[in-house]
C-alpha cells in the first residue's frame, strides 16, 4: 500500500511559480477582454471555461496536486463530483416547466 | 456468558484510572482529555442528557394529543415543543450517537491503532457539539420564546417568526461542523493508521460503514451549514435571498436544505447498519454473509443516498421531470439496503444463535428498519406521495427509520459494547425484559400513525377531528410502556456500569480487535498490535467445535 | 505495505505530514462545498433572472475587481514560494514571502472597504429603499453580491490570520526547513481563497 510511504518533499523552484503566475494573469487579461465582447450566452460559458483553466493550474502546482498521490486526486474528483450532482440536480427542477 | 472459563487475569490501569493530561482525576482529566476514549465517554454522557430531555418533549407532545382540543399545553408550546424535540433528536443525539459515542471508542481500536489521527481536532469537535448544545438549550430559555419552526427551518416564516430562531440556528450550525470534524477525522484515520497488515477488506464492516459516514459528513454537512447561515443573514440584514417578498424562491432554500438533510439520514442509519453487521456474525457464530458487498452496499447508500433529496419535495412545485428522477433514484436507493438485510439474513442460517440482548435489539433493528424502509419507498412513489404528504405516515415512516433503526442499533452498540468500555456486567435478564417492553411500546407508539396518516391525520396539528381519537390513544398509551421499558433499560445499563460484576475480556466471543484488548482497554489500546492475518470474522473455530462436541 | 518499520514509525510518531495533508484537504472540500452551497443559488437565480443579473452587474467596478484578482494571484504565487523557501532553508526568504502575501491580502481588503463604501454611498445594500425599488432580480444579485463576497473576505481574513500564527511558529522554531506541514496547510487554505475568487470575479464583474 503506497499511501503509506512517500513522507519526502518535493521542491518546486521560484521560476517555475513565476512562469505560472504569468499565465495566470495572462488568462486574466483574456477573460477580462472577452467579456467585453458580446457573444450572448458564450459569455458565461467562455468565462467559465477560462477560470477552470486557471484553476487547474493553481490546483495542480500552487497546491501541488501534480506532485501528490492518487488518494489526492481521487479525494478531488470525489468532492467536485459531489458538488456537480448537488448543482446539476438541482436543474432537474430549475431547467424544466413547474 | 459464553465464556465463563476465560482467566480474570491480573488488570493493568485503565484508559479509566491514567489521565492523558496534568490533572490526575476529576473533571478536568476528562474534559482536557484527547485520549479518543475518554472523548468517547464525554459524547456518551452529553448526548444522553439530551436524549433524556427529547424523550420528555416528545411525552408532552404524545400526552397533548391524546384528546383532541387543548390538553395540557398551548398550541404556541405544542409548536416550539416538536421543533425542539426535532433538533434536538437529530442534531444532538442520533447524528452524534453512533459515530462520536462508539466510532470514537472502537474505530481506533478496531484498526490496531492507538488514537484517532489528530486527537487535539477530536477534543475540539466534542467542545463545538458541548457549545452547539448550550445554543439549542440557549433557544429554548432565552426570553423570545424558543423556535416555532419545525426542525427543518423552512422559510419564509423561519425568517419572519418572531422566536429565538437564531440561537437554534447557530446550533445547527455549530453542531454541523462538530459532525465534519469528527468525519474528517475518520476519513484520515481510517486512510493512515490501520494497522499494517490490516488491508481495506480486512477491516470490521463498521469500519467500513463510519468510512461512507464520514464521507457524507464531510461533503454535504457544509450545505446546511451555507444554508442555515443564509437564513441568518436574512433575519438580521434583511438580505434578499430566499424571501419571496424580496424576490427569492422559498423551493431553492427547501432543495438545499434537503441536499444535506436528506444524506444526514444515512449519516444516522449507515452506522447502525455497520452494528448490526458486527453483531450478527458474533451472536450467530458464523463468518459474515457477503463481506464485500456489505461494505460496497455502504459506499452505494452513501452515493446514492445523496441524489434523492428532492422526493422531501414532491408537493412543493417542482418541475415534472425533477419529480420523476428522484422518484427513481429513491427506487435504485432500495437496492442497496435491502442487500444488507438479505446478508444479515443469510449470516444468521445455521448459524448457532445465542440470543443475547445485543441481539435481540438488532433483531428489532432489522424488523423496524424493514418496515421504515418499505414505507419509505410507498413514500416515494409519486403518486402514493401526493395521498400521503405531511400526515403522520411520514411521521412513523421516519420514526420508524430513525429511532426503529438507529435508535436501536444505538440501544445494540450499548448492550455490546458498554461492558467492554467499563469493564462491567449488567444484568441479562433485565436487559432482555427491558428490550421486550422497548420494543413493545415503540411499535405500539409509531405503528398506530401509520394508520392515521393514510386515513388522512395531517403531521404537526395540535387538534384533530374525533374520528382519529382512538390511534391518538393507542399511540400516547405507547409512549408511555416505551418510557418505562426505556428507565428499565438505562437504569440497568447503570448499575451494571457502577456495580455489576466484572466482564471478562470478551463476553460474547467477537473476533474483532477490541476484544482481544483488555477490559476496560488500557490507555494507548494495545502493548504490541495483535495479528490481524484472520480478518474481522473468523468463526472456522467455532464451527469446528460445534463439529467435534455433536 | 510492506515495510514494518515504516508501519512502527506510524505508530510510535505522533508526527504524520502526508496525513496532516490529507486531512487539511478534506477541510478544504468542506470550504469549498460550503461556497458551493451559494454558487448553487446564484446558478439558480442567474437562470431565473438573465436579464437583471447583466443590468445589475454593471454598476460594480470591473478595474476593482481586475486589481483583487491580480493581488490575490500575486500573493498566491508568495504563498506558494514561501514553502519552496523553508525547503530550502532559507528562513528570512521564507517569513519575507509570507509578509508579502499578508500585504497583499490587506491590498484587498482595503480595495474591498472602498468598492462596498461606494456601493453603500450609492444606496445599494440590503434593506435600502434605492435597492428594494429595483426589479426583484437585482436585489438578488446584490444580495448574493454581499454574502458571497463578505463570505470570501471573512476568508480572506481567517487566511491572514494564519499566516500571523505561522510567523510565530517560525519565530518560535516549531516551524522548519524539514518540518513545515503547518506552512504547507496554511497555504493551502490560501490558495483556496484564491480559486474561490478566481469564480467569484468572472461570475459577478464580468456580466455584460
Amino acid at each position: 500500500m503506497s499511501e503509506h510511504q512517500h513522507q519526502e518533499s518535493h521542491v518546486i523552484e521560484y521560476g517555475n511559480y513565476i512562469f505560472i503566475w504569468l499565465g495566470l494573469l495572462a488568462f486574466t487579461g483574456i477573460t477580462v477582454t472577452v467579456s467585453g465582447i458580446n457573444l450572448g450566452n458564450w459569455t458565461i460559458v467562455i468565462a467559465l471555461f477560462i477560470a477552470c483553466i486557471k484553476s487547474w493550474y493553481v490546483l495542480n502546482y500552487f497546491m501541488h496536486m501534480k506532485y501528490e498521490e492518487m488518494v489526492f486526486k481521487i479525494f478531488i474528483l470525489t468532492a467536485l463530483f459531489t458538488f456537480f450532482i448537488f448543482l446539476g440536480f438541482t436543474f432537474w427542477d430549475y431547467s424544466f416547466a413547474r | 456468558m459464553a465464556k465463563a472459563a476465560v482467566p480474570v487475569e491480573k488488570l493493568e490501569p485503565s484508559y479509566l484510572d491514567v489521565s492523558t493530561n496534568k490533572y490526575k482525576k476529576g473533571i478536568l482529566s476528562w474534559i482536557l482529555s484527547v485520549d479518543h476514549k475518554r472523548i468517547g465517554i464525554l459524547y456518551l454522557v452529553s448526548m444522553m442528557a439530551f436524549f433524556c430531555v427529547a424523550v420528555f418533549f416528545g411525552f408532552l407532545i404524545r400526552l397533548e394529543l391524546i384528546a383532541p382540543g387543548k390538553t395540557i399545553i398551548e398550541a404556541q408550546m405544542y409548536n416550539q415543543l416538536f421543533t425542539l424535540h426535532g433538533i434536538i433528536m437529530i442534531f444532538l443525539f442520533i447524528i452524534p450517537g453512533l459515530p462520536a459515542v462508539f466510532g470514537n471508542f472502537f474505530l481506533p481500536i478496531m484498526i490496531g491503532a492507538k488514537d484517532v489521527i489528530f486527537p487535539r481536532v477530536n477534543l475540539m469537535s466534542w467542545y463545538m457539539f458541548a457549545i452547539g448544545g448550550l445554543f439549542a438549550v440557549a433557544s429554548m430559555l432565552l426570553p423570545g420564546g424558543s423556535a416555532d419552526t419545525g426542525w427543518m427551518f423552512y422559510v419564509p416564516y423561519s425568517v419572519r417568526t418572531t422566536t429565538n430562531v437564531l440561537p437554534a440556528l447557530t446550533a445547527a450550525f455549530i453542531l454541523g461542523f462538530s459532525s465534519i470534524l469528527t468525519g474528517l477525522n475518520f476519513i484520515t484515520t481510517i486512510h493512515r493508521m490501520r494497522h499494517p497488515d490490516m488491508s481495506w477488506f480486512k477491516m470490521p464492516l463498521f469500519v467500513w460503514s463510519l468510512y461512507a459516514t464520514a464521507w457524507i459528513q464531510v461533503l454535504a454537512t457544509p450545505i446546511i451549514g451555507i444554508t442555515l447561515v443564509l437564513v441568518g443573514i436574512e433575519r438580521i440584514l434583511g438580505v434578499g435571498i430566499f424571501d419571496p417578498a424580496l424576490g427569492g424562491d422559498p423551493v431553492l432554500y427547501q432543495h438545499l436544505f434537503w441536499i444535506y438533510s436528506h444524506p444526514a439520514v444515512y449519516i444516522m442509519i449507515l452506522p447502525a447498519m455497520g452494528i448490526a453487521s458486527e453483531i450478527i456474525p458474533v451472536f450467530s457464530r458464523r463468518a459474515i454473509f457477503g463481506y464485500k458487498y456489505i461494505a460496497f452496499s455502504s459506499l452505494a447508500i452513501a452515493f446514492f443516498g445523496s441524489l434523492v433529496w428532492a422526493h422531501h419535495m414532491f408537493t412543493a412545485g417542482m418541475s415534472d421531470a425533477a419529480q420523476f428522477v428522484f422518484s427513481f433514484i429513491t427506487f435504485v436507493l432500495s437496492i442497496p439496503s435491502a442487500i444488507k438485510v438479505f446478508n444479515w439474513l443469510s449470516t444468521m442460517y445455521k448459524g448457532s444463535i445465542k440470543a443475547d440482548p445485543p441481539f435481540l435489539y438488532i433483531m428489532s433493528f432489522i424488523f423496524q428498519f424493514s418496515i421504515g424502509g418499505f414505507t419509505g419507498l410507498m413514500l416515494g412513489a409519486l403518486s402514493v406521495n401526493i395521498h400521503l404528504q405531511d400526515t403522520s405516515f411520514v411521521v412513523a415512516h421516519f420514526h420508524y427509520v430513525m429511532f426503529g433503526g438507529t435508535g436501536f442499533g444505538i440501544f445494540a452498540a450499548m448492550h455490546y459494547w458498554l461492558p467492554k468500555m467499563f469493564g462491567r456486567m449488567y444484568n441479562l435478564k433485565v436487559a432482555t425484559w427491558a428490550w421486550a417492553i422497548v420494543t413493545i411500546g415503540y411499535n405500539a407508539l409509531y405503528m398506530p400513525m401509520f394508520v392515521m396518516g393514510y386515513l388522512g391525520m395531517p403531521r404537526r396539528y395540535y387538534d384533530y377531528l374525533p374520528e382519529f381519537q382512538p390511534y391518538h390513544v393507542a399511540s400516547t398509551i405507547g409512549s408511555w410502556i416505551l418510557i418505562i421499558g426505556l428507565i428499565i433499560m438505562f437504569t440497568n445499563l447503570y448499575i451494571g456500569i457502577r456495580r455489576g460484576p466484572k466482564a471478562p475480556m470478551n463476553p460474547w466471543g467477537g473476533e474483532t480487535l477490541e476484544w482481544k484488548v483488555q477490559t476496560p482497554p488500557i490507555l494507548e489500546n494495545f502493548h504490541e498490535v495483535p495479528d490481524v492475518h484472520a480478518g474481522p470474522y473468523d468463526y472456522s473455530k467455532y464451527e469446528a467445535k460445534k463439529e467435534t462436541t455433536k | 505495505m510492506s515495510s514494518t518499520d515504516h508501519a512502527a514509525a506510524v505508530h510510535q510518531v505522533h508526527r504524520d505530514d502526508y496525513g496532516s495533508r490529507l486531512g487539511m484537504w478534506l477541510f478544504l472540500f468542506t470550504e469549498l462545498i460550503l461556497f458551493g452551497g451559494l454558487f448553487i443559488v446564484y446558478a439558480v437565480y442567474r437562470f431565473m433572472h438573465q436579464q437583471e443579473f447583466h443590468l445589475a452587474a454593471q454598476e460594480l467596478n470591473t478595474t476593482i475587481g481586475l486589481i483583487n484578482t491580480i493581488a490575490l494571484l500575486t500573493s498566491s504565487m508568495t504563498a506558494a514560494m514561501s514553502i519552496t523557501a523553508m525547503q530550502k532553508g532559507n528562513l528570512r526568504f521564507s517569513k519575507w514571502l509570507i509578509w508579502v502575501t499578508i500585504g497583499f491580502a490587506f491590498v484587498f481588503m482595503v480595495n474591498k472597504y472602498f468598492e462596498w463604501s461606494a456601493k453603500i454611498h450609492h444606496g445599494i445594500f440590503p434593506g435600502s429603499k434605492d435597492l428594494l425599488a429595483k426589479p426583484d432580480g437585482e436585489i438578488l444579485y446584490f444580495g448574493l453580491y454581499y454574502v458571497m463576497t463578505g463570505l470570501h473576505t471573512f476568508h480572506v481574513i481567517v487566511g491572514v490570520i494564519f499566516f500571523l500564527f505561522i510567523l510565530r511558529q517560525i519565530k518560535q522554531g516549531k516551524i522548519t526547513s524539514d518540518r513545515y506541514v503547518r506552512l504547507e496547510n496554511s497555504a493551502l487554505y490560501w490558495h483556496l481563497v484564491d480559486l474561490i475568487w478566481i469564480f467569484l470575479f468572472p461570475l459577478f464583474y464580468l456580466i455584460h
